[in-house]
């Protein structure tokens, strides 16, 4: 059933595994989706998908694969216009509510084709027709306790018309969104820092207890691993003219670096454009700030993992010209693309993050180097999805 | 054919939008963890509550914090109170079964009435966390090699996780769970929502304050953006305050009850200035 939706929710980017569809299976045979799209469309949901992000995908999806299949909304739609004007609510005794037991689904949904072939017009209160405010099984703000909900808000917009509207956009994760978000995704690079290496000097207080009692009092200590992060960062910012329409996004990753304090080490560095023989401390590139790239790769063994951000976006000259530098103080003796793959080697674990959007990587003529220095590091778009990913390249 | 499920529907102290309601009874229906993420404040934990009461079950809460380990969800064997015992001879030490102390999920599993058990919070906890309970919380009962003794749920619990998002759960513990995401209430929802916790509020009041509280949510960039529990106090204090209800929407008075961020406050305070097109004062917190 349904097998192509499954496809298209694959298509989509929905990891959707075998097994919870296998769930939604068992919920469609228990009759949980109320035999409507609307139902359809939220409990698909709430088994198939998993994260927030991933519901503009779904609603794609969905808007996709039941586009002009809108049929039992039709009926429904009918039977919404009828009942768009509820009376004041209705009190009704304990004594006339009818147990959860009565509720039957079929009975009611054949009631409701009845009705609707042979009701023709609005109605409120009274028992039987569908509208509101009655005890008729049938429409909202009744008072029948075992009745079918037909509308009233909420439930107004149809299954494709909520999908089509898109409202969970913003929680993309491809998308730029805020410091939290990197910060989130900066936390990931914790989790393979521990327990796994290094000596155990780490006195174990419970576990020594624990084996001590075992143990019938004697003492017995139990070393372990310090959770230490071991990860050491050094962050690498391109400062120049071409990265300001960019600021807010870097900023952004600046503002999520500088207060993730799980690092053992951060260190921010900047350089224009290109590295040359010089990078800076500051993001003011000036001689007084300048760092002896030389000196920097001393400094900093390959133990540091090295994030370079940056455009990449340059004059070709830049890249590969002795002298090429668009800096007035320097006169660089080696391309710029040297430099690079000089960092890159000494750095094995590398990427850059770019905060031009992936799409236009070498197809703009100004974007014409990019694919030139995405040969010497691995690039990822500066997003939290791009930065996941290239945490998880430097992880290892 | 007969649909036999509890049908959660909101309680008087909670008003629960309609999927999640939906979201709710499919997860009972199909005995499945619910794991429910949403803003900070809009309800999660209160979610768990609202079921216990209108459904009449017993809540049994399982708060988790950085140092939590599933193990002690299940039981603890009380080593300690075992040796002090063998050597001052108070209690025959080879029974082991009386050091055996069940943890919240196992506490969960002897009730002989249907329980929530209130998983709160779980990305608090370690990463591995989650992926050492899939097991219990899928077959619902664990063996404790101590005493030899299986403990298996009587009634199988309905099991609430709620998570703040801090860290990504492992994909085999999202596979097995179903998920259910608040959506931020919308006004018509949030005037329900005020008028629950508030009955007596008036409506301009209420309509003022809800005006200045979307107007403020709205503002571009804001670090942390106001939720519902902070308007809910921020309704009670203009209340007490006996604010004049023009005032509200103009000067956002009490603040400091919406917005916790130095930047947030510095931008709503911007904002406010450009709209009533004051000269921006020099800003002060």
């Amino acid at each position: 059933m349904f097998i192509n939706f499954y496809h298209q929710l694959k298509s989509e980017g929905v990891p959707v595994s075998l097994n919870e569809w296998m769930t939604l299976m068992e919920a469609l045979t228990k009759g949980l989706s109320f035999s409507s799209l609307t139902g359809f469309y939220y409990l698909a949901r709430v088994v198939l998908v998993k994260s927030e992000a991933h519901f503009d995908r779904y609603d794609l999806a969905f808007a996709k694969y039941f586009k002009g299949l809108e049929t039992t909304e039709d009926i429904l739609e009918k039977a919404l216009e009828w009942l768009n004007n509820p009376l004041p609510s209705m009190l009704t005794s304990s004594k006339q509510k009818s147990p959860f037991s009565q509720w039957d689904l079929e009975e009611l949904r054949r009631l409701l084709t009845d009705r609707l072939k042979n009701q023709d017009s609005e109605h409120q209160g009274g028992p039987r027709w569908i509208g509101t405010d009655g005890t008729s099984p049938l429409g909202h703000s009744g008072d029948n306790p075992a009745g079918m909900r037909i509308g009233g808000e909420s439930v107004n917009l149809s299954a494709v018309k909520v999908a089509a509207d898109r409202i969970y956009r913003g929680f993309r994760n491809d998308s730029i969104t805020g410091v939290r978000q990197y910060e989130m995704a900066l936390r990931k690079l914790r989790q393979f820092s521990t327990r796994l290496e290094g000596p155990k000097d780490e006195l174990d207080l419970n576990g020594t207890i624990d084996a001590t009692c075992r143990n019938a009092g004697m003492l017995k200590l139990i070393w372990e691993r310090p959770r230490r992060n071991k990860f050491k960062i050094i962050l690498l910012m391109d400062s120049a003219g071409s990265m300001d329409r960019y600021m807010q996004i870097c900023s952004r990753l600046f503002t999520a670096a500088n207060r993730t304090t799980h690092f053992k080490e951060i260190k921010f560095y900047y350089f224009h454009n290109c590295v040359y023989e010089n990078t800076y401390n500051s993001h003011i590139i000036s001689e007084k700030n300048a760092v002896k790239t030389e000196e920097f790769l001393k400094k900093f063994n390959s133990e540091y993992r090295l994030i370079i951000v940056g455009d990449a976006s340059m004059a070709p000259s830049e890249l590969l010209m002795a002298g090429g530098a668009i800096a007035w103080n320097e006169y660089n003796k080696e391309p710029g693309q040297v430099w690079l793959k000089r960092l890159a080697r000494h750095f094995p674990y590398s990427v850059w993050l770019n905060p031009v959007p992936a799409a236009l990587w070498g197809k703009e003529p100004r974007y014409d180097t990019i694919p030139l220095v995405q040969e010497i590091y691995p690039m990822f778009e500066l997003t939290p999805e791009g930065l996941e990913q290239a945490i998880k390249k430097i992880k290892r | 054919m007969t649909i036999e499920f509890s049908q959660f529907k909101g309680s008087t102290d909670y008003i629960a939008a309609p999927d999640l309601q939906n979201s709710v009874n499919v997860a009972i229906a199909l005995g499945r963890p619910l794991l429910i993420k949403g803003e900070p404040g809009t309800g999660k934990t209160m979610l768990a509550k609202s079921i216990t009461g209108s459904l009449g079950f017993k809540l049994v809460i399982w708060n988790i914090k950085s140092t939590t380990k599933a193990q002690e969800g299940l039981y603890g064997y009380d080593t300690v109170q075992r040796l002090y015992d063998s050597q001052f001879g108070d209690r025959d030490v080879s029974d082991i079964s009386q050091y055996i102390k069940l943890g919240k999920l196992g506490e969960a599993f002897t009730y002989e009435e249907p329980v929530v058990l209130l998983i709160d919070e779980i990305d608090k906890a370690d990463l591995e966390f989650p992926n050492d309970l899939l097991w219990e919380l899928d077959i619902m009962n664990f063996y404790i090699p101590e005493t030899g003794v299986t403990i298996a749920a009587k009634q199988r619990p309905i099991v609430i996780i709620t998570s703040n998002a801090e860290k990504e759960l492992p994909d085999a513990f999202l596979r097995r769970c179903i998920f259910h995401y608040i959506d931020f209430p919308n006004k018509k929802m949030m005037a329900e929502i005020i008028k629950v916790h508030y009955p007596n509020l008036e409506e301009r009041l209420l309509h003022q304050a809800m005006e200045a509280f979307y107007a403020l949510r709205g503002i571009n960039g804001l670090l942390k953006k106001p939720s519902t529990s902070e308007l809910l106090d921020w309704v009670q204090a203009l209340a007490l305050g006996g604010i004049k209800q023009d005032r509200i929407v103009r000067e956002l008075p009490f603040l400091g009850v919406l917005i916790k961020k130095n930047e947030d406050f510095a931008r709503a305070q911007r904002y406010l200035d450009e709209r009533e097109g004051r000269r921006p004062k020099p800003t002060s917190y």
